[in-house]
């Protein structure tokens, strides 16, 4: 249990990788490392694909990357339609490491940019969800 | 180049909004269709395989229900299932079953029955279709992922506004002609006037897709007969041979692929092996059926398959060289932009426009003695990628 609470509104609740829900409580993005190899993952994974170790530790992402690519979207599926419009992309931290979240509400629109510079910062929803977002830099 | 598989039959149901009927009566359709044009009884026929993504309707486990209502028992059956390339990695299926030589003669049947639901839980199932521990929590659906590639596509590879319009316009001009297309009208630039309150198409879905940049939900369902050489030639005088096929996947999650200015990475992957089979190029396709159920993955198409060179994909719609007088025409029959996208149909439907192309059979449409034609059928955000080859 425990990662029903990652998200704007989340479909598991049950997962190996639970505890990165109560690292991003207390602000931190963490991915995870194999300890035998060394490959880091994010999203995080309880399994090492490449030495199919299951011994991994948490690692804090990079901070800020560049905004590969983004969307704007003005639906939304079922649950998310109080939200709209929201902006979602990804941020590129070089080595590999890549991450997929919605960029923060403050920023409009008009100022967002492929390949601009950006951050990523953990939040909390009103009803208690919590989650990461982009931010400018 | 083998010809060891043959298509012997197809059919389509018309692609509608909200089919009258249930999903086994909406199956019997392209089936009745297939079997007629093949020209064979249930006799013939020693397997079936039925496709679609599953959640559109309440049917679990459809295989036996269907193929009961086909009259396709005793005969083994199974159900396959890639989100939107269902039915050509049904095909694939099948074309392994004969190939092995554990069966003859294989109805591969493609449904999908999408209005029970409404079009937003209709897009919650589709986000659920991409990575749903990690990425729909932010509220993802699938216009969303096609439009950071296209968004991508603007930045990086000079993609306009007015290239995305130009690929729905030529899939309207076929749509107009095809009888069993959902959407019917004519699509001019004018519609997608952003300065025009009136222009429902050029309505923003997902920056920088419109409404119009998206293809139609619909209801409909596809057959495609595959027979072993042996049999081929001896029930259909115009077999349309299987000559290479082609499947990639690729992570689920954004994170972990490549740049989206470098499009889907299964078309690469998956054509490769397809011509390969083949013995074919790209300069060898008479005629072909991409995944168009956004304007951009047409686009994204055209490089995937070689057409156009990585980023240059643009070019090819800008000189009209995927309309019909072109030099590789391209979803002659309005494509799931107007033709519809009734997930679990698309594959099979695609593969018979081919089928109908190199048989000089598809009427208003029809080019001048077409000799290799190819299908692209992508499932999910370019999770699941099939390539197929057909010939005479």
């Amino acid at each position: 249990m425990g990662f029903e609470k990652f998200g704007r509104k989340s479909f598991t609740s049950v997962t190996k990788t639970a505890k990165f829900v109560d690292i991003l409580a207390t602000g931190k993005i963490d991915g995870t490392a194999c300890k035998k190899c060394g490959t880091k993952f994010f999203p995080p994974r309880a399994d090492c694909s490449v030495c199919f170790s299951k011994d991994m530790d948490w690692f804090d992402m990079p901070q800020n990357g560049k905004l590969e690519t983004f969307t704007t979207s003005y639906y939304a599926p079922t649950g998310f339609e109080q939200d709209t419009p929201y902006t979602m992309g990804v941020v590129n931290f070089g080595n590999g490491l890549k991450l997929f979240a919605r960029l923060a509400k403050t920023v409009k629109t008009e100022d967002v940019k492929v390949g601009m510079d950006v951050g990523v910062r953990s939040m909390k929803y009103d009803d208690g969800q919590v989650s990461f977002e982009i931010v400018k830099i | 180049m083998t010809k060891d598989v043959a298509v012997i039959g197809v059919g389509q149901s018309s692609f509608v909004r909200g089919y009258e009927g249930s999903i086994r009566e909406l199956a019997f359709e392209a089936f009745r269709e297939a079997m007629q044009d093949a020209g064979i009884t249930q006799k013939n026929v020693d397997a079936s395989v039925f496709c679609s993504a599953p959640e559109y309707d309440k049917q679990r486990s459809p295989a036996g229900v269907l193929a009961e209502y086909l009259g396709l028992i005793p005969q083994p059956t199974l159900y396959i299932e890639t989100l939107c390339s269902s039915s050509s990695t049904g095909v694939k299926i099948a074309y392994s079953m004969i190939k092995s030589g554990l069966h003859d003669v294989v109805v591969v049947l493609g449904f999908q029955k999408m209005s029970e639901i409404t079009s937003a839980e209709s897009q919650e199932r589709m986000g659920r279709g991409a990575d749903i521990q990690w990425e729909s929590p932010f509220g993802t659906m699938m216009p969303a992922y096609y439009a950071m590639y296209a968004q991508s596509y603007m930045a990086n590879n000079g993609l306009t506004y007015d290239d995305l319009t130009a690929v729905r316009v030529k899939a309207a001009t076929y749509g107009v002609i095809n009888e069993k297309a959902v959407y019917r009208k004519g699509v001019k630039p004018q519609d997608f006037d952003p300065k025009n309150p009136e222009a429902k198409l050029a309505q923003l879905v997902a920056l920088p897709l419109r409404v119009g940049d998206c293809c139609a939900n619909a209801d409909g369902s596809s057959c495609v007969i595959l027979a072993s050489a042996e049999k081929a030639k001896a029930l259909c005088k115009k077999p349309v041979w299987i000559l290479g096929v082609g499947a990639a996947s690729e992570s689920v999650n954004m994170a972990a692929r490549p740049d989206c200015s470098k499009g889907l990475s299964v078309a690469y992957r998956a054509a490769e092996q397809a011509y390969k089979m083949a013995g074919v190029g790209p300069k060898d396709i008479d005629v072909a059926e991409v995944h168009d159920c956004f304007t951009i993955a047409e686009i994204m198409a055209y490089e995937g398959l070689g057409f156009a060179k990585p980023g240059e994909g643009k070019e090819l719609i800008r000189a009209r060289e995927t309309y019909k007088e072109g030099r590789i025409p391209v979803n002659l029959d309005g494509g799931l932009l107007s033709k519809g996208h009734p997930i679990g149909a698309t594959g099979g439907s695609q593969i018979r426009t081919i089928v109908l192309q190199l048989r000089g059979e598809a009427g208003q449409m029809q080019l001048k003695d077409p000799e290799i034609g190819l299908v692209h059928n992508i499932g999910g955000v370019g999770l699941y990628g099939n390539i197929t080859i057909f010939g005479r």
